[in-house]
């Protein structure tokens, strides 16, 4: 089984080294007019150096929010913290004055965002916003951060980077734009850095070589990478565990090669089933049916049942705590076990 | 960008021929005999009248007065008022005092507007926010003449703080220019704080957070200098409009500026008079508006003019 493979070969971040970021028990809600939604409802997740987690999710499943949550960007009002703790390195971020949690932003933790074009300042050159990090955080001279915003370029594979310092976010491709953006990210040689879905926004040729460049750069820092995705595909290559989030909740949480061959949650199982195979062309594509819930009105017991295809009247009457269903593999469902074996049918 | 500036001169020449023309017919067929009263009681001698005639070119037909009087102001002669003084030196006398009491309200427009519209911006929805939006809407809705009446009024005669009227010197204009920005400060206020509240949500401005800069940092070089390209540019168009003179507000305080003569010569009937002032105020606004457009690709790199 995938699970005893889990246990014998040692992984990044397996037992007894120090988590780097632990999020604990986090809930972060949203106070608008039309009610309280709540976007993030206890998620916990554990990051150890070296390792990449992908956090998997479709639109308002609350991964990026959780993010935010973490940097502590989130747009308050309307986005609230309302449990929970953020530890790095055992020290809790959230209850910090502000000007103290500034100090890790960029310098420890630091995050990429999906569209490097609305997320870079239009109105000021690259080298400008990258030599900034060393400027404000290291009180380099103009001359001397600029030498460094350069060399940084040159790292993430920025063709001619020394002429094109000066130019503007503008004038580049989204490629490079995404380049420049990790560059920025990794200037401070963060312990942590976070990608929100930093490959959505561009051509399929390109992705591979920002994931590429992203795990390079990983690898050689010894950096936590957390890979927020709604793409299957894009986190199999790179990531070492996975957790999939669902309605502001984990939902399942594995090694990543275990996750492909067998899920143990009906979500994740759906979204497998939906990834598009060229052995089953012509053959309608399966898409798990319905939409996720209302965050301002979650219904009651598993946040799933309305699609889930092996819904009992268990699932309606109490929510699945998130257990471990066998070492190393958490699952969030009443019939996590069966799942993982196979050994259910839809009702 | 030289090629450009190069299109936007030519372009200058049509535009200052259409309004001259106008402004000179216009002035000309104002109803009424322009000598008629210039002899005290008893009519103009004839000699008077036709020397007057003569002088202007009355008798010609429109477009020939029009394209002689242009002849004359392209070779620098810009002819001479009805007393005869020379036009080209009452605006060389006068062009100062308009220039100050619109560098004064440009700077009451840039100090005030722009920290009130920051201000506000910043506090959204709070105390201060309403006071300027409130106080900008009333600013709006009144107008000019009543604005300059009221603080003359106040800060002239009760306060006595400022002269009621103007002599010119840089003291007595700075009651005029208060008034004379007010009404744009306004404008300048809330495009500043709509500007600002919009870039505060930027991705650009989460961005400088997430990099773990300081606040300050964040609003003030990152989320003010994107909010800063609309409002300047606003700014540089007033400025061009103001140049041009500020009729109402020099009439109201007597400012001995550029407005208050073509007041006068519109009273009188004096076109060349008109005539001569707008061509240079309308060059003055063309200009002012090239620089401003300029400057708008300085401030905004993805502008580019070619």
């Amino acid at each position: 089984m995938a699970t005893t493979e889990a246990e014998t070969t040692p992984r990044p971040g397996a037992a007894g080294s120090t988590p780097l970021l632990e999020v604990d028990d986090l809930h972060v809600e949203f106070r608008t007019r039309d009610g309280v939604a709540k976007a993030v409802n206890g998620v916990s997740y554990t990051l150890h150096e070296g390792e990449t987690l992908a956090v998997l999710g479709e639109s308002g499943s609350g991964k990026s929010v959780t993010a935010q949550a973490i940097m502590g960007i989130l747009d308050t009002p309307p986005g609230f913290v309302t449990g929970g703790e953020v530890r790095f390195r055992g020290q809790d971020l959230l209850t910090l004055p502000d000007e103290e949690r500034r100090a890790y932003r960029g310098r420890s933790i630091s995050m990429i965002f999906q569209d490097a074009l609305s997320a870079l300042n239009p109105v000021f050159p690259v080298g400008w916003q990258i030599a900034e990090m060393f400027r404000v955080h290291e009180g380099l001279s103009k001359k001397d951060a600029r030498k460094r915003a350069v060399e940084l370029m040159e790292q993430v594979r920025i063709p001619a980077a020394r002429e094109r310092v000066n130019d503007y976010p503008h004038q580049f491709s989204g490629g490079m734009r995404q380049r420049i953006m990790i560059a920025m990210s990794i200037a401070l040689d963060p312990d942590v850095l976070i990608a929100d879905e930093p490959t959505t926004a561009l051509d399929v040729t390109v992705q591979a070589q920002i994931m590429q460049l992203l795990s390079d750069l990983q690898r050689e820092r010894n950096m936590g990478l957390i890979l927020i995705t709604h793409d299957l595909g894009v986190v199999a290559d790179v990531a070492d565990k996975i957790e999939v989030m669902y309605s502001g909740r984990i939902m399942e949480q594995a090694p990543v090669l275990d996750i492909y061959a067998t899920p143990a949650h009906p979500y994740t199982k759906g979204l497998l089933e939906s990834i598009p195979r060229v052995d089953l062309k012509g053959q309608e594509l399966s898409a798990i049916k319905g939409l996720p819930p209302n965050l301002t009105n979650i219904p009651a017991g598993c946040e799933f049942r309305p699609r889930c295809p092996y819904a009992q009247q268990i699932c309606q009457d109490s929510r699945p705590p998130l257990i471990e269903v066998v070492p190393g593999r958490f699952s969030a469902c009443h019939f996590a076990q069966e799942v993982l074996e196979g050994d259910i049918q839809p009702a | 960008m030289g090629r450009y500036v190069i299109r936007r001169l030519l372009q200058m020449v049509p535009v200052i021929l259409g309004t001259t023309f106008l402004i000179y017919v216009l002035v000309w067929s104002l109803p009424g005999d322009p000598f008629a009263a210039k002899c005290g009681d008893r009519p103009c001698p004839p000699a008077y009248i036709e020397r007057m005639t003569n002088e202007y070119n009355l008798d010609d037909p429109l477009f020939i007065q029009y394209f002689k009087y242009m002849a004359n102001l392209v070779t620098g002669d810009f002819g001479q008022t009805f007393s005869g003084v020379d036009i080209a030196d009452e605006l060389i006398s006068r062009y100062p005092t308009t220039a100050q009491l619109a560098l004064i309200a440009i700077g009451v427009e840039i100090l005030i507007g722009i920290t009130a519209g920051v201000l506000a911006a910043l506090r959204r929805g709070g105390f201060v926010d309403n006071l300027v939006l409130v106080s900008t809407l009333i600013v709006v809705s009144i107008p000019v003449f009543v604005i300059g009446l009221l603080a003359q009024i106040t800060f002239g005669v009760q306060l006595g703080w400022f002269p009621v009227t103007s002599d010119g010197t840089f003291y007595s204009l700075l009651m005029p220019g208060f008034v004379l920005g007010s009404l744009s400060l306004a404008f300048v206020a809330r495009l500043m704080r709509t500007n600002l509240v919009e870039n505060l949500r930027a991705d650009y401005v989460r961005t400088a957070t997430a990099k773990g800069l300081p606040r300050k940092r964040v609003i003030g070089v990152h989320a003010l200098r994107n909010s800063l390209i609309p409002v300047i540019t606003f700014i540089g168009a007033d400025f061009g409009a103001l140049l041009g003179g500020a009729i109402v507000t020099e009439g109201i305080f007597n400012v001995p500026g550029v407005g208050n003569m073509i007041f006068r010569g519109i009273n009188q009937h004096e076109g060349a008079t008109v005539t001569a002032a707008v061509t240079v105020l309308v060059l003055v606004f063309l200009l002012v508006n090239l620089l401003v457009d300029l400057l708008y690709a300085v401030l905004d790199p993805r502008i580019r003019y070619d």
